[in-house]
């Protein structure tokens, strides 16, 4: 006679719950109210009273400092013209970036994938980098005379490739030894390894990188869009806030650069949103800390 | 006697820095059987495991087993080592997932792995939202998974409280029980040693070698009162005092300040 018993198993006393802990739901009103909005937001305006305040009672001519009320008005009567400008840079800067995070990505695979290339390279991509982008600007646009777009997006490119390269490498290189091991006992091929296990391993540093990148590749454009000054056939917004300072336009100035601002920090709002949303399961980064 | 499972010759392991972690370690494991390995912090017991699943080379002497890759081959680290980006049922299925089978034709292994070490329910949990404990247990499960025959632990309750302990202790020994792997199990606890084996293998330091091996000849299964019966404690003290004998035996060799690079 055989008295069949249940499979054994390891823990068998541990309390069920439901696996995926739900998100917490959050009331996008009182989000607003939150401290990190609302204490900058309380500076920005006390600081902005305080500049208007100071135009007023002291008479500076605007040609010298216009007054917050007096940039905003412009920014809305020149409007169209601007914000064409800060698309085109807009362009150059996303073309840039791109390339940029394709070019980054796909180099720091390399650079993992053998000690000789990285070991050959990546004083290179150093030297790119250290190099002033200012001083190189006027040679790559003469290089590139046929399209400033090009030279353009060649000098953000420059500027914006570099934390890519040396965060996805140093990622890709910080793989867990010990998960190293296992795929290694469980006979991983080297694609394997890197597609289930370094580029994983890789992604917050990776984002990090572009987290960085994407603002300085709206650097990138503006600094070399100055030094192509006024030949370019398209004009960016560097281009109108140049003619605006030759013209002694000093509100349409601050305008243009109130703009180039905004959008430096939207691209950097845009890409935080994105790293923290694909790395909310598991990065200390990202995860919503409940200790 | 049948062949032996995994069979290491006069093995010495010499890493890069000099340090002789192991000196003419000569051992085999039967098909079937309970070994553990016991012996001081840094005596080699690591070593010997990472070196019998074929990580790192030996500096000398020949281990016969299963190559990396093996499918037979199973191994608990240490540490869980999960993947902290991928869900439990992810991190489950990633053996399955390097011999190139998909999730959906791997459900049922998968499945049955979790019952073992019984997380069933958090198939969808990621590693972070677990306890220590639920975490050891899904590297238990994950060695599970491809049916190993020889299972290679490295001090894999090392980290869990007293009671998380003996409760996988009981466990583990009733999934041997019931499917009679080989397995090699490193530990510091001699207790947890006697409990589990067939045979106990003591390790001195400096170099990491073996100095004794006691035959635990207690019938399986055992229960709780094996535990605190009066051979389990003759067993306890005989190890115990091997490894006296072998810390006492290092000092000898040790009257000069150590060096790891001199060989004695
Ligand atoms: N990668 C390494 N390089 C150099 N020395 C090492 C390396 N790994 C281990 N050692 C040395 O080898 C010896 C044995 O190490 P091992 O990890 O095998 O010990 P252990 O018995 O597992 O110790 P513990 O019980 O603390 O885990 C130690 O003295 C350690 O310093
Ligand atoms: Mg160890």
């Amino acid at each position: 006679m055989t008295v069949k018993s249940p499979p054994p198993s390891l823990g068998t006393d541990v309390s069920r719950s439901e696996g995926a802990i739900a998100a917490p739901t959050q009331n996008r009103l009182r989000a607003l109210w939150h401290p990190d909005v609302i204490a900058p937001i309380i500076v920005g305006v006390m600081a902005l009273a305080l500049w208007e305040g100071a135009v007023q009672l002291f008479n500076v001519p605007p040609y010298l400092l216009p007054g917050p009320i007096l940039v905003w008005q412009t920014l809305l009567t020149e409007w169209p013209d601007l914000f064409r400008s800060l698309m085109v840079t807009l362009q150059i800067t996303v073309v840039a970036f791109l390339l940029a995070t394709v070019s980054g990505l796909l180099l720091a695979v390399l650079f993992t994938q053998s000690k000789w290339i990285e070991r050959s390279f990546f004083p290179y991509a150093v030297i790119l980098q250290t190099t002033p982008i200012v001083a190189i600007a006027p040679l790559i646009i003469i290089w590139f005379q046929d399209s400033t777009f090009v030279a353009l997006v060649i000098c953000a490119w420059i500027v914006a490739f570099f934390p890519i390269v040396s965060n996805t490498t140093l990622g890709l290189n910080s793989a867990d030894h010990t998960l190293q091991n296992l795929f290694h006992l469980y006979g991983a091929s080297r694609w394997q390894t890197l597609w289930h296990l370094r580029l994983p391993s890789a992604m917050p540093y990776f984002l990090g990188g572009l987290r960085i990148s994407g603002g300085l590749a709206l650097i990138g454009a503006v600094v070399a869009e100055f030094v192509a000054g006024t030949g370019g056939a398209r004009s960016g917004i560097a281009y109108q806030i140049l003619m605006s300072s030759y013209n002694l336009q000093i509100p349409r100035m601050f305008a243009a650069l109130a703009m180039t601002t905004v959008l430096g920090v939207l691209i950097f709002v845009g890409l935080t949103w994105l790293s923290n949303r694909l790395l909310r399961h598991w990065h200390e980064s990202a995860v919503r800390r409940e200790n | 006697m049948a062949s032996p499972a995994i069979a290491l010759h006069q093995v010495d392991k010499i890493y890069a820095n000099g340090m002789v972690a192991l000196q003419g370690l000569t051992l085999a494991v039967q098909p079937g059987e309970f070994v553990s390995l016991v012996g001081p912090s840094g005596c080699g017991k690591s070593t010997v495991l990472r070196l019998m699943a074929g990580l790192g080379d030996v500096s000398g002497g020949v281990i016969e087993g299963p190559a990396a890759g093996d499918r037979a081959l199973a191994f608990v680290f240490q540490e869980a080592a999960l993947m902290p980006w991928a869900t439990v049922v992810e991190n489950v299925h990633l053996p399955l997932k390097l011999q190139g089978k998909s999730l959906r034709a791997s459900r049922s292994p998968i499945q049955a792995a979790l019952n073992r070490v019984a997380l069933q329910g958090f198939e969808q949990s990621y590693p972070r939202q677990l306890s220590g404990g639920m975490k050891m247990r899904v590297s238990i499960a994950r060695a599970l998974v491809t049916n190993p025959s020889l299972l290679l632990m490295d001090e894999p309750f090392g980290a869990l409280d007293e009671m998380s302990r003996s409760r996988l202790n009981r466990d583990l020994l009733n999934l041997w029980e019931q499917y009679h792997w080989t397995v090699v199990f490193v530990t510091h606890n001699i207790y947890e040693a006697v409990y589990l084996s067939n045979r106990v293998l003591v390790m001195a330091a400096h170099p990491g070698r073996l100095v004794a091996e006691v035959a635990i000849d207690a019938p399986h299964p055992r229960d709780e009162a094996f535990r605190t019966s009066p051979l389990f404690n003759h067993y306890c003290r005989e190890i115990a005092h091997h490894l006296a004998a072998g810390e006492t035996a290092t000092d000898m060799r040790t009257t000069t300040p150590p060096s790891p690079a001199v060989l004695p």
